[in-house]
């Protein structure tokens, strides 16, 4: 295992346009999960963001919220502006392990570990989130709902960071971030979605329901036409035209379907107030 | 009655338990505390375990991979056993290593020991045992097919049947007979502290230090296998976190492969598993399937049970018999019947052996019980409440095995305090209106009524021959030599508080020895909720003999004892004599038990308990919460308040988990989830408020008058909850886990079977 | 402190990393392997075994230790990157402040017990977090298999300033 240091932004991103097989290392939280048995992941270099300067701030500005490459859950959840103006950052936060994973566990990292199960993603995807890459090639911008392609592959190159993520302020109505987890903290998502009405249409996001955390375009789209719907089944054609789910170790294809399902019936579908809204 | 802002204290005589805090709670709080994996050594080596791949099978070959260089290894395979190749406990069936078969999968086949823990875990990786599969039994309920039979004809290995009365002539009469077929899953321990072992060899003698809860089983397991007595091996119990049977046979696998390791390399070896070895290989709670067919009369009197259990034995006999045995005594539970007929069987099967666990079989059995005595009631029409109160044991009456119960505790007064504190009827009401006008979120109360025989069933511990030492010391106080171990239970502050109490003397003159083969007598093993009240009394007796051997009368308390040791010492000139008082068990007079027919006193006391669960239910995600939850218990003098409440809460908790959380994923015979992201367990933020509260009736024969408390709250958990979901949504809830999965299953199945039914 | 190497169990995985940061108050220089975890570090280089492994996986939180005062797992920490920070282990806590968690019945077998005090520890020392916060959700992050939490969440309930938790 090699790992390198660098002071500064541009220092990092020379060196990742000199080896773009370099892991660029935030909190570590989910590389080190059974580190003594990952021996493959000890043969790999790393670039340690931790030492380079002026990453980990976050700042607010008039129309967004700026999230730094290494911002962690815990930076946020503990910034007042945060809950009064983007309350999903600080549910979804408080949902990611417990505070021991939230001290050090970022918003960026959960980005490029393109979990499909990621606490952080969807509510960042509901939020209109843009990822800012930069190298020595420049900045790139991608809107997060764009930026995954399949599983665990997305718009990032080896040579880019993720030097920030920008989620715009706007208003927004009906903010509900559901997790549903085997228990309530410490949990692997079973079935994650983060709803919400902007004026230009609702947004949905399932995690753990695909390969990628992804915006369900045909639920919104139903959603947006306003028809009345006659129980959760009635979502289940827009909702499998969206996502697919599977069973697998933590649940089953059917669970997640039907909860996804009644999830948003009774939240979104049937204008109850979320859990989150109370 | 309003929630407490004292639970534990609620209800208990004022003076009753000592105060004297957790003794060894300082070190466990600052971290001084020394585990297996803290000792420092020296010079010493790793040890790790390759296994099988499958779980039935003959071995053909090993392989060592390419690109290693084997010569600064270790390796031990069956062939380096100096002894008989067994972990004995029970039978000599379980070899340490496999040599020609496989009959699970992970079962140990080779050893390796390097100086680098990393090291000797990658070599292990790179070693394969080649197996020819053969048909596996991973369905313990399945009849099996020729090719698969282990054991006799049908691979039941152990077989048990409690008669009274007459069951079939009682059914047919019976004005109701209501059936039910319940079913438990299999529960791994999670004790904190995984297993680990540290083997050396010191003047010729066997040294093994370790995670255990009973030395002299260690011991035991070990003489055949290096062919030495028990001069030649010494085992030594280190700071034990955690244990709930877990550590109770298994430690014995593990101290003999760190022993092969030394005896080869000739050097200390640390074998100390990490969690996922931990979690897929070592024993966990049988899985059950409990059918009942009751007969009952109109106002609920039961009239016969015919009970049956089947416990999935696992590949080896480990002590599947003895938790097939308390399955079976506590099966009929604490009511009174004069036709019972239980028929228990454990059947041999391949899946990772199964072995002790909090409660041994109890709790399995209650869960058949007392989820099909909600579903009499429901037939009935009957307050499951009312059921239980017409049926609970009243002094004078017996048991499934015919034990006449006279021990002065009103089994009423603890249901009746449980629905006190809950407001059972009352929020049994309100829940029911709530639920009327929620179409999504369901709440619902269930009760459990049960009970725990304390101590070795029957006559277990006059075999078992338990012994105490107390020894006065030169400064004038006690050392308590025991082979019954701390692990989290309270044993070292108990005794402590024992042997003061008894002696009249401050606590800090009191010492808890080590458990240690060459220095400890064979006081028996730290299980079956015996510590406390079987061997705490033969501490006390043990202090008794100490103050004859000074001269003392029984009334020479405090100074005058003290001032006795130190005189004895004074007057010695060789400073390595010993002053001595022994306890030895005898049994009480009036207990009479018959192996042969399951028949008589099964136990010495029992404890008696009424548990009340309140859940909450989304039927948006089918979430079960529990929201609420009272234990109320009997159990002979509270020893400890501190102490008891927090093994009622501890096993309370370990209980709701099982019933909810705990989800073994099998394929092929393994554990897929064996890791705590997959396996779950709850968080603070998981549990209600656990209300707990004693009612206290001296028993004469325990410690203090204390009876055991340590499995009790395993008990009566799970069938309070199952009973509560079903009270919340009207459909069964037959088995546990009830996880959301299965319960959405469930509740589609039914609701589809209704539209059926309708249409 | 300067310490030398003793952890024989530790192969290296690549070039040694010079790492410097204050653990317990004291000014700490090691030269550590890329691959090592903080949590070995503590436990097998320093000596300090009051951090304990419960999971490998930031499940358990028996390895909790703080970092710039707040919690983490030291099984997902990679030594060099404390690299500057402040690093507290239970070794750190003094006894008497724990005195209301023996009282409380929140150890028993004591395996997760460092990790829970260490959390606990925080939460006490931080009463502002509970306006946010509930203690159970504060501490969920910490397993233990023994207590069922009431004697936890109680001995944290008492040992807070004002112990007013609502």
């Amino acid at each position: 295992m090699r790992v390198r240091f660098a002071e500064t932004a541009a220092e990092a991103y020379a060196m990742l346009a000199d080896d773009p097989s370099i892991v660029p290392l935030a909190g570590g939280t989910d590389l080190l999960v059974h580190w003594p048995d990952r021996h493959a992941a000890h043969d790999a270099t790393y670039l340690d963001l931790g030492r380079v300067a002026g990453l980990r701030t976050h700042r607010w500005t008039d129309d967004a919220l700026l999230i730094g490459a290494t911002t962690t859950y815990w930076d946020l959840i503990r910034d007042p502006r945060t809950s009064s103006k983007l309350p999903l950052l600080v549910e979804a936060g408080r949902l990611v392990g417990a505070v021991q994973i939230q001290s050090r566990g970022t918003w960026a990292g959960n980005i490029v570990n393109a979990s499909p199960a990621a606490d952080g993603v969807p509510v960042l995807m509901a939020y209109d989130a843009v990822v800012v890459l930069e190298s020595v090639d420049g900045r790139e911008e991608v809107p997060l709902a764009d930026f995954y392609q399949g599983y665990k592959e997305m718009r990032r190159t080896g040579r880019q960071l993720v030097r920030e993520i920008r989620v715009p302020l706007r208003e927004r109505r009906n903010q509900t971030f559901h997790k549903v987890g085997s228990r309530r903290a410490q949990a692997i998502a079973k079935v994650g979605l983060a709803t919400l009405e902007a004026d230009d249409g609702w947004r949905v996001v399932a995690a753990s329901l695909a390969p990628t955390v992804r915006r369900c375009r045909a639920v919104e789209a139903l959603l947006d036409a306003g028809e009345p719907l006659g129980g959760p089944d009635d979502l289940l054609p827009a909702l499998r035209s969206d996502v697919s789910p599977i069973d697998d170790i933590r649940s089953t294809a059917v669970y997640r379907e039907q909860v996804a399902a009644r999830l948003l019936y009774y939240g979104p579908a049937s204008g109850r107030p979320g859990p989150t809204d109370t | 009655m309003s929630r407490r802002t004292s639970p534990g204290r609620a209800n208990c005589t004022p003076d009753a338990g000592g105060t004297l805090e957790r003794r060894e709670g300082m070190a466990k709080l600052t971290g001084r505390e020394r585990y297996v994996d803290d000792l420092p050594v020296g010079d010493h080596l790793w040890g790790a375990t390759v296994r099988s791949p499958c779980a039935r099978g003959r071995i053909r070959s090993i392989e060592f991979g390419p690109g290693v260089d084997w010569s600064k290894f270790t390796i031990v395979t069956a062939e380096d056993i100096p002894g008989r190749n067994a972990v004995f406990l029970m039978e000599y069936d379980q070899p340490a290593l496999a040599e020609d078969r496989v009959r699970h999968v992970h079962e140990p086949v080779v050893l390796l020991a390097h100086p680098s823990r990393d090291v000797v875990r990658r070599a292990a990786s790179l070693v394969t045992v080649h197996v020819d599969p053969e048909p596996a039994v991973l369905d313990f309920c399945a009849a099996p097919t020729p090719d698969r039979i282990q054991c006799g004809d049908d691979n039941v290995f152990k077989h048990i049947l409690i008669e009274k009365g007459d069951v079939e002539s009682a059914l047919a009469a019976a004005p109701i007979v209501v059936e039910g077929e319940y079913f438990t899953g299999a529960q791994e321990h999670v004790y904190l502290e995984t297993q680990g072992m540290l083997a050396h060899v010191e003047d010729g003698v066997v040294v093994i230090r370790g995670s255990m809860q009973c030395p002299y089983y260690v011991v035991k397991a070990l003489k055949p296998l290096l062919g030495c007595d028990e001069s030649g091996l010494r085992v030594i119990q280190t700071a034990t976190g955690g244990g709930f049977g877990g550590k109770e046979e298994y430690p014995s696998t593990i101290a003999a492969h760190a022993a092969l390791l030394t005896l080869k390399s000739g050097r200390p070896v640390k074998l100390v598993y990490d969690r996922w070895e931990d979690m897929a290989v070592t024993t966990k709670r049988h899985p059950a399937r409990i059918r009942h067919r009751t007969g009952v009369d109109e106002a609920g009197r039961l009239l016969a049970q015919d009970v049956e259990i089947v416990l999935d034995g696992g590949a080896y006999v480990t002590l599947s018999p003895v938790v097939l045995s308390r399955a079976v005594i506590h099966a009929g539970g604490p009511y009174a019947c004069d036709n019972v007929r239980i028929d228990g069987r454990a059947v041999l099967t391949n899946a990772v052996p199964f072995g002790a666990f909090r409660g041994f079989g109890a709790p399995q059995a209650f869960f058949g019980l007392e989820r099909h005595m909600d579903v009499v009631a429901a037939r009935l029409g009957l307050d499951p409440a009312e059921l239980r109160r017409r049926n609970l044991i009243r002094d004078g009456q017996s048991t499934a095995t015919s034990q006449t119960i006279r021990d002065g505790v009103d089994r009423e007064e603890v249901l009746d305090l449980a629905l006190r504190m809950s407001r059972w009827a009352e929020r049994r009401a309100e829940v029911e209106r709530h639920n009327a006008s929620d179409p999504l979120v369901k709440r619902g109360l269930g009760l459990a009524t049960f009970h725990h025989g304390a101590g070795f069933t029957g006559n277990g511990e006059v075999v078992l021959e338990s012994v105490v030492h107390v020894a006065g010391t030169p400064d004038g106080g006690v050392e308590v030599r025991a082979a019954s171990v701390e692990m989290g239970q309270g044993t070292t502050t108990i005794f402590t508080q024992l042997a003061a109490d008894r002696l009249g003397l401050d606590p800090d003159l009191v010492a808890i020895a080590q458990p240690d083969t060459h220095r400890v007598p064979n006081s028996g093993p730290s299980v079956a909720s015996r510590t406390a009240m079987v061997v705490g009394h033969l501490v006390e007796r043990a202090c008794d003999d100490l103050r004859r051997r000074l001269g003392l009368g029984d009334e020479a308390r405090g100074e005058a004892v003290s001032a006795a040791i130190r005189a004895w010492h004074d007057g010695r000139s060789d400073a390595s004599a010993e002053l001595v008082g022994e306890a030895v068990y005898v049994q009480p007079a009036h207990i009479d038990w018959d192996e042969d027919t399951y028949r008589g006193d099964a136990y010495g006391a029992f404890a008696w308990a009424a548990y009340v669960a309140e859940v909450e239910v989304d039927l948006r995600t089918c979430e079960t919460r529990v929201t609420d939850f009272v234990a109320v218990q009997e159990v002979g003098r509270v020893l400890n308040q501190t102490l008891a409440r927090g093994q009622i809460q501890g096993g309370v908790a370990q209980a709701i988990s099982w019933a909810l959380l705990e989800d073994f994923r099998w394929k092929d015979g393994a554990m897929q989830n064996a890791q705590l992201t997959n396996y779950i367990i709850p968080t603070s933020d998981d549990l209600p408020r656990i209300r707990v509260a004693f009612l206290e009736v001296p028993y004469e024969h325990g410690a203090q008058g204390a009876k055991g408390i340590g499995e009790l709250p395993m008990d009566g958990p799970a069938p309070a909850i199952a009973n509560a979901v079903a009270h919340a949504l009207g459909v069964g809830a037959e088995r546990i886990p009830l996880t959301p999965e299965r319960l959405l299953t469930e509740l589609e199945r039914q609701a589809g079977a209704a539209r059926r039914a309708a249409s | 402190m300067k310490t030398t190497v003793h952890a024989g169990d530790l192969p290296a995985t690549g070039p040694a990393i010079t790492v410097r940061f204050r653990l317990n108050g004291a000014d700490v220089a090691l030269d550590v392997d890329p691959a090592e975890r903080l949590l070995e570090t503590l436990r097998y280089r320093l000596g300090l075994t009051g951090t304990k492994e419960g999971c490998a996986e930031g499940e358990c939180g028996a390895c909790t230790v703080h970092v710039d005062g707040v919690p983490a797992n030291s099984c997902l920490v990679l030594t060099f990157q404390v690299e500057g920070r402040d690093v507290e282990s239970v070794e750190s806590l003094d006894a008497a402040a724990l005195a209301p968690f023996l009282a409380g019945g929140a150890t028993q077998c004591g395996a997760c017990t460092p990790g829970v005090v260490m959390t606990a520890a925080w939460v006490v020392g931080h009463p502002e977090l509970l306006e946010t916060h509930r203690i159970r959700e504060l501490m969920a992050g910490n397993l233990c298999r023994c207590t069922g939490y009431d004697g936890i969440v109680e001995s944290v309930e008492a040992a807070l300033p004002a112990a007013d938790e609502t």
